[in-house]
């Protein structure tokens, strides 16, 4: 009998909830019975409620199982589940499962289906195509290729891909750098750690490609210190694609050397600024830098330097192998292509949704979520991380989308989405926006170091004062934030007003306030 | 910033000590490196506890009643976010944002990330902790 290939994500989420302890009980079981078995470690399929899944390979396709904990698997074993034998585990074929097949996967296509560090596994699902025609292109026609599929930076600020490489590329310098923003800290994203998990060859293959279109020799991954599981796979990976020559001093016969580091950093939320990431990889404080020159000209040690989110950077390859025209086919108006969406906090369904952008927050909430948790009603969601605005129910309409998202006050960030229920009192998560930005400031700038610390202060006054006061404590907190918007350096003291003024304009009653307290001017 | 992640790693806090020799290999002053230690919050200027517990405070653990959690936790350990028991086998650490939203509250445990964390699994993880000590 053939061997039965049995996958088991290896993704931190995955392990989070028991999945090694299930690896494990199966290996004890599948021996003590004789039976022979491959166990591959996937990536997740993104269905966290179902994690940790597993699934089996039949002659009729795979069949998945979850959520499995370790004392399931001999009782599995009796249901003959190495068949797709009937459980009440059994899921059916993962493809087949609403929330999946809902989906536009094109940068997450891969991710739980393959084994994350098997070249053969990746190239038989499509990679290393997109690397192939880079290779036979010229630098221009590749940065031009990426320009006319529209994609904007995945990490938060949107900025067109494309026209960054071309900045790059048409700087001159002997030495040019590929810089991978692997520092993922926003609350309620985990996209990216997906990736650099279940399929880091996309996100080498990507950097790959950036490096010949902008003539570039090397590549740094900043990675953020709480992703172990992430620093062990790709460390993994980059040593499988040097040995296969994707990496080194002739890349697929291009005569052109690439190679690229991982570095970790240190746990500063500031980080996955550009230019505090670059401060830090050059072994000093993250502390963040003016504007211009921008990084695409004077970047990592002075050079020029392509700066990419991972999500960015593992889109690359897809529109390589089918062309800026297919990618561009999907999304709304300037916000064009899929967007890696990350569903979390409260909500009953919490997990990665590939969409075309201009999806509706509705969706995804309730036809992907399901809704809160914890059953009660919905209150609010907060889109974009910590510096992203906070939304009433009544406004779930709203398309995921740069543009519509940036007239309403808010922002798509790195597109996550953390759901509140009834329970949650606004004030506190304002005050809490602000106390974070403190904690994270990297003191470069007045409005942000000092602002946000003032901002705490003014909201712990705003809370308590009584009726006659609160509109004066409203008037300074709107002061406050006008200085931090247009005053500070970068995005941090930049943003952190947005949940703050949210909270203010859609929630007043949690501060005591009228509804009519935070008017627009 | 190489040298210090490895120091922190091989020892779990980076001693005073380690600033003049390493400042004499990189060829900076004892003030930028520092600098550069007390920039990061990983670098830890006091060794940990034997056991760091290490809870993430961020909007969706949150959201998913991570405040409830880090009062229990507080109270079971004795601890307040930032401190370490006077017997050295706990500290005590806010992180925010383990990348494990979907599976909030998260917490790491010694080396364990841990999602969907209770009060009750809490009780249980920590209670095994003291008895592999003993």
């Amino acid at each position: 009998m053939n061997s039965t290939t049995v996958f088991i994500p290896r993704d931190s989420g995955a392990l989070s909830l028991g999945a090694e302890r299930v690896a494990v009980a199966l290996m004890v079981e599948a021996n003590r019975r004789r039976l022979d078995l491959t166990i591959v470690r996937n990536g997740s399929r993104g269905l966290y409620w179902l994690e940790p899944m597993i699934e089996v390979a039949t002659p009729q396709g795979r069949i998945a199982y979850g959520p499995v904990a370790a004392e399931d698997v001999a009782l599995l074993l009796d249901a003959d589940f190495l068949h797709g034998g009937d459980h009440r585990l059994r899921l059916g074929p993962p493809e087949d499962i609403p929330y999946l097949r809902k989906q536009e996967r094109l940068t997450f296509a891969r991710v739980g289906v393959i084994d994350p560090l098997s070249l053969e596994d990746y190239r038989a699902h499509g990679g290393y195509q997109g690397l192939t025609r880079a290779v036979s292109m010229k630098p221009e026609e590749i940065v031009e290729e990426l320009v006319l599929s529209g994609l904007r930076g995945r990490g938060g600020a949107g900025f067109p891909a494309g026209i960054k490489w071309r900045t790059t590329l048409q700087a001159a310098s002997e030495q040019k750098y590929i810089v991978c923003n692997a520092d993922e800290g926003d609350s309620g994203t985990f996209s990216d750690r997906m990736i650099m998990e279940g399929d880091p060859l996309v996100l080498l293959e990507g950097m790959t490609i950036a490096a010949l279109a902008v003539g570039a020799t090397r590549g740094f991954i900043y990675l953020r210190s709480e992703y172990p599981h992430a620093l062990r796979t790709l460390s993994e990976a980059i040593a499988l694609a040097e040995r296969a020559g994707y990496l080194g001093n002739d890349v697929c016969g291009s005569g052109k050397a690439f190679r690229i580091d991982v570095r970790v950093g240190a746990g500063a939320y500031i980080c996955g600024e550009e230019t505090a990431m670059l401060e830090s990889l050059e072994g000093k404080r993250g502390m963040v830098r003016f504007k211009p020159p921008l990084p695409a000209i004077a970047g990592l040690f002075g050079r020029p330097t392509v700066v990419n989110n991972v999500i960015t950077l593992a889109t690359v390859p897809t529109i390589l192998e089918r062309g800026g025209n297919f990618y561009k086919g999907y999304g709304m108006g300037r916000s064009l292509g899929t967007l890696p969406i990350q569903l979390a906090g409260n909500v009953k369904r919490p997990g990665l949704i590939e969409k075309a952008m201009g999806v509706t927050l509705r969706e995804l909430v309730y036809d992907f979520g399901g809704g809160t948790a914890s059953g009660r009603p919905l209150r609010a969601v907060q889109v974009g991380g910590p510096l992203g605005a906070y939304f009433p129910e009544s406004m779930l309409d709203l398309p995921l989308d740069y543009e519509t998202l940036a007239a309403k006050g808010g922002l798509v960030g790195h597109g996550g989405i953390v759901v509140f229920d009834d329970t949650v009192d606004m004030a506190r998560q304002a005050r809490y926006a602000m106390e974070f930005c403190a904690l994270e400031s990297c003191g470069k700038c007045t409005p942000c170091r000092i602002g946000s610390t003032r901002g705490v202060e003014v909201i712990d006054r705003l809370i308590a004062a009584r009726d006659g006061e609160k509109q004066r404590a409203v008037a300074l907190l709107r002061d406050l934030c006008d200085t931090m918007t247009a005053g500070s350096l970068c995005a941090l003291g930049g943003l952190t007003p947005l949940p703050v003024t949210s909270a203010l304009r859609h929630f007043p009653e949690d501060f005591g306030l009228p509804a009519t307290a935070w008017q627009e001017r | 910033m190489v040298i210090l992640r490895r120091v922190q790693d091989a020892l779990g806090w980076v001693p005073r000590g380690a600033v003049p020799v390493i400042a004499d290999i990189v060829n900076l002053s004892r003030a930028e490196v520092h600098g550069v230690v007390s920039f990061y919050h990983d670098f830890r200027p006091e060794p940990p506890g034997r056991t760091v517990v290490r809870l993430c405070r961020a909007e969706s653990c949150q959201a998913a009643g991570g405040e409830a959690l880090a009062d229990h936790v507080q109270n079971r350990l004795g601890l307040k976010f930032g401190q370490t028991t006077r017997d050295g086998s706990f500290t005590l650490e806010a992180v925010y944002c383990l990348g494990n939203c979907a599976c909030s509250p998260a917490a790491v445990i010694g080396d364990e990330l841990i999602g969907r964390l209770t009060p009750d699994r809490f009780d249980q993880i920590i209670a095994s902790a003291e008895r592999v000590r003993r």
